[in-house]
C-alpha cells in the first residue's frame, strides 16, 4: 500500500513494515542533491520527526517520518551514489524501513491519485 | 506586489528554465540540466545568464563625477573612456549601501547595480542629484552574461572583433545588426562579457548566443555557485551598512586618491581600518565530511564564537561544499580548523584563501 504525505515522502506499506523515501516531484524539485544523511537503525521516531536530510546545491530540506514506529533497516547503499537519486528513480531509492506502530496513521494520508492532485 | 519580468522570460519559459522569486523579478533559478551541469558547462566552455533584473542607470552631464565621488571610494575622474571600474555606494559609518560597476562610455558614466538595490540605489543618487547631472534608468535595456573561457570565440564567431579589448574594458559592438554594449566583466571568475542591448532585441541577441554550440544556458543558481567558489561578495550576505569594505577583502576599491583624501563617506572607520586592520576578514570556508554549510552557521572555535558564514552551499568545480564567511582577523589564515554551528549540529570546516578557485581574466 503506497501512501504519500503532504511534505512529499511515501511509504510503502508491507505487513506492519513500511519502506520510505521521498516522491519524484521532491527529488526534481531538489535538483542537485550532494548530500544526504539517513537515520540510524534501531531509532524509535515518531510520525512527524525530522528523520533524514537532503542538501541540494541550493538548501537543506529535512525528511520527515510518515508514520510512527522503529527504523529497522537503513539504505545506505543510496549513499554510494547521489546521482542515482533521480525522479525516475525515486520508488527505488527507498531510505529506510520502519516497523509501523499504529497503521492506522496511514488511514489520512494520499494515496497515488490524491497525491498527483496535489502536486497538479 | 507582482513580479517582473524580463525581456527574456519567454525565451526562458521556452529553454525549459524553473523560474523563482528573485529581488521582484520572475528569474531562471536552472534550466533542465540543473546548476551542477551549468556552473561546470561555464568553467569549461561557456554559460550565457539573463542578468536584465539588474539595473542600467546613465549619469551624464558635468557634475556627473563629482556626484559619484560624493557617495563611492572610486576616482571617478580617473575612469579614461572605455574602461570599468567596480565601486561601492557607502554609508558614513563605513558601510556598503550596494556595490555596482561604473564604466565611461561616450562621455557618459554607465552604472550596472544590483536588482535588490535598484530602487535603493535609485533613491540614493536622485537624492544627490545637482542640476549639471542627468540621470537615466535604462529600463528599456537588457544584459545578458556570457561567460567562460570559450565566450571570446563565440563573439568572434558573430563578427565581433575583440583585438585590443580586455579585462573591464567597455564598448559599442554590432552583432548580426544589433547595436551593443559590452564590458568584457563577469560575477563568474572566468573571462567574459556583460552585453547590453535594447530591450527589444534581447531574445534575437539571446538566441544567436545560444546557438553557438559552445554556449549553455545558465541561470542564478549557477550563477551563485560561480561567484561563490570566485571570492566575489554578493550585497545582503558578504556585503551590507554594517560591514566595512576592507573587512570583506575590497581594498582595490579605494581609489588612492580618494584615500589620500580621505574624502568619502565612512572615510573615518575604513581608513582606521585599512591602516589598522579589520578585526574580521572574509576568507572561503571548506567544510569537511560532504554536508555543506549554510548562510547564517555561527563559526566556533573551542567552543567560542568567532566569524559567521555569509553564503554556503555546493561547489561543483571543487565537487565539494564550500563557503564565505567573516572570521576574527588572528584565524583566517588557511587551514585553521573551525565548527560552523547550525542550531546546535557541529560541521568542521578548513578556512582556505580566495578566490577558491582561480579567477582567468584576460587582462591587456
Amino acid at each position: 500500500m503506497l501512501r504519500y504525505t503532504e511534505d512529499h515522502e511515501w511509504i510503502n506499506l508491507d505487513g506492519d513494515t513500511g519502506s520510505v523515501g521521498i516522491s519524484p516531484h521532491a527529488i526534481e524539485q531538489l535538483g542537485d542533491i550532494v548530500f544526504v544523511e539517513l537515520p540510524e537503525a534501531g531509532a524509535t521516531v515518531a510520525k512527524g520527526d525530522s528523520v533524514a536530510v537532503f542538501e541540494s546545491v541550493k538548501a537543506a530540506s529535512d525528511i520527515y517520518s510518515p508514520a510512527s514506529g522503529e527504523i529497522t533497516e537503513v539504505n545506505e547503499a543510496l549513499l554510494d551514489d547521489l546521482s542515482a537519486i533521480t525522479p525516475d528513480a525515486a520508488h527505488d531509492c527507498w531510505l529506510f524501513k520502519i516497523k509501523v506502530s499504529d497503521a492506522g496513521e496511514l488511514d489520512e494520508m494520499m494515496d497515488e491519485a490524491a497525491y498527483t492532485a496535489m502536486i497538479g | 506586489m507582482g513580479t517582473r519580468q524580463t525581456p527574456l522570460y519567454d525565451f526562458h519559459i521556452a529553454n525549459g528554465a524553473r523560474m523563482v522569486p528573485f529581488a521582484g523579478w520572475d528569474m531562471p533559478v536552472q534550466y533542465q540540466d540543473g546548476i551542477k551541469a551549468e556552473h561546470l558547462a561555464t568553467r569549461d566552455s561557456a554559460g550565457l545568464f539573463d542578468v536584465s533584473h539588474m539595473a542600467q542607470v546613465w549619469l551624464s552631464g558635468d557634475g556627473a563625477e563629482a556626484m559619484l565621488e560624493s557617495l563611492t571610494p572610486t576616482d571617478v575622474g580617473a575612469i579614461a573612456e572605455g574602461r570599468v571600474r567596480y565601486s561601492l555606494f557607502l554609508n558614513d559609518s563605513g558601510g556598503v549601501l550596494d556595490d555596482l560597476m561604473v564604466a565611461r562610455l561616450d562621455g557618459t558614466l554607465q552604472l550596472v547595480v544590483n536588482a535588490g538595490r535598484a530602487e535603493h540605489d535609485i533613491d540614493h543618487l536622485r537624492a544627490h542629484l545637482t542640476a549639471d547631472v542627468e540621470m537615466i534608468h535604462h529600463e528599456d535595456r537588457a544584459l545578458l552574461a556570457l561567460q567562460g573561457p570559450k565566450a571570446p570565440q563565440v563573439l568572434a564567431r558573430l563578427g565581433v572583433d575583440l583585438s585590443g579589448f580586455f579585462f573591464m574594458q567597455i564598448g559599442h559592438f554590432t552583432i548580426d545588426g544589433i547595436e551593443t554594449i559590452i564590458t568584457r566583466s563577469g560575477y563568474t571568475g572566468e573571462d567574459g562579457f556583460e552585453i547590453s542591448c535594447s530591450a527589444d532585441r534581447a531574445v534575437q541577441l539571446a538566441t544567436l548566443l545560444a546557438g553557438d554550440d559552445a554556449v549553455t544556458l545558465a541561470g542564478l543558481g549557477a550563477r551563485d555557485t560561480l561567484r561563490m567558489e570566485a571570492g566575489l561578495p554578493l550585497w545582503g550576505h558578504e556585503l551590507d551598512e554594517t560591514i566595512n569594505p576592507v573587512a570583506a577583502g575590497l581594498r582595490f576599491a579605494l581609489s588612492k586618491r580618494r584615500r589620500e583624501a580621505a574624502d568619502f563617506p565612512g572615510a573615518a572607520a575604513i581608513m582606521k581600518d585599512w591602516n589598522n586592520g579589520a578585526p574580521r576578514l572574509l576568507t572561503g570556508l571548506l567544510p569537511q565530511g560532504g554536508r555543506p554549510v549554510r548562510d547564517g552557521a555561527e563559526l566556533t572555535l573551542n567552543g567560542e564564537l568567532v566569524g559567521l558564514v555569509t553564503s554556503g552551499g555546493f561547489a561543483p568545480s571543487l565537487d565539494a561544499p564550500a563557503a564565505l564567511g567573516f572570521v576574527d582577523a588572528a584565524l583566517v589564515e588557511p587551514g585553521t580548523e573551525l565548527m560552523a554551528v547550525t542550531r546546535g549540529r557541529e560541521t568542521p570546516v578548513v578556512t582556505a584563501a580566495l578566490p577558491l578557485v582561480p579567477h582567468r581574466y584576460i587582462r591587456g
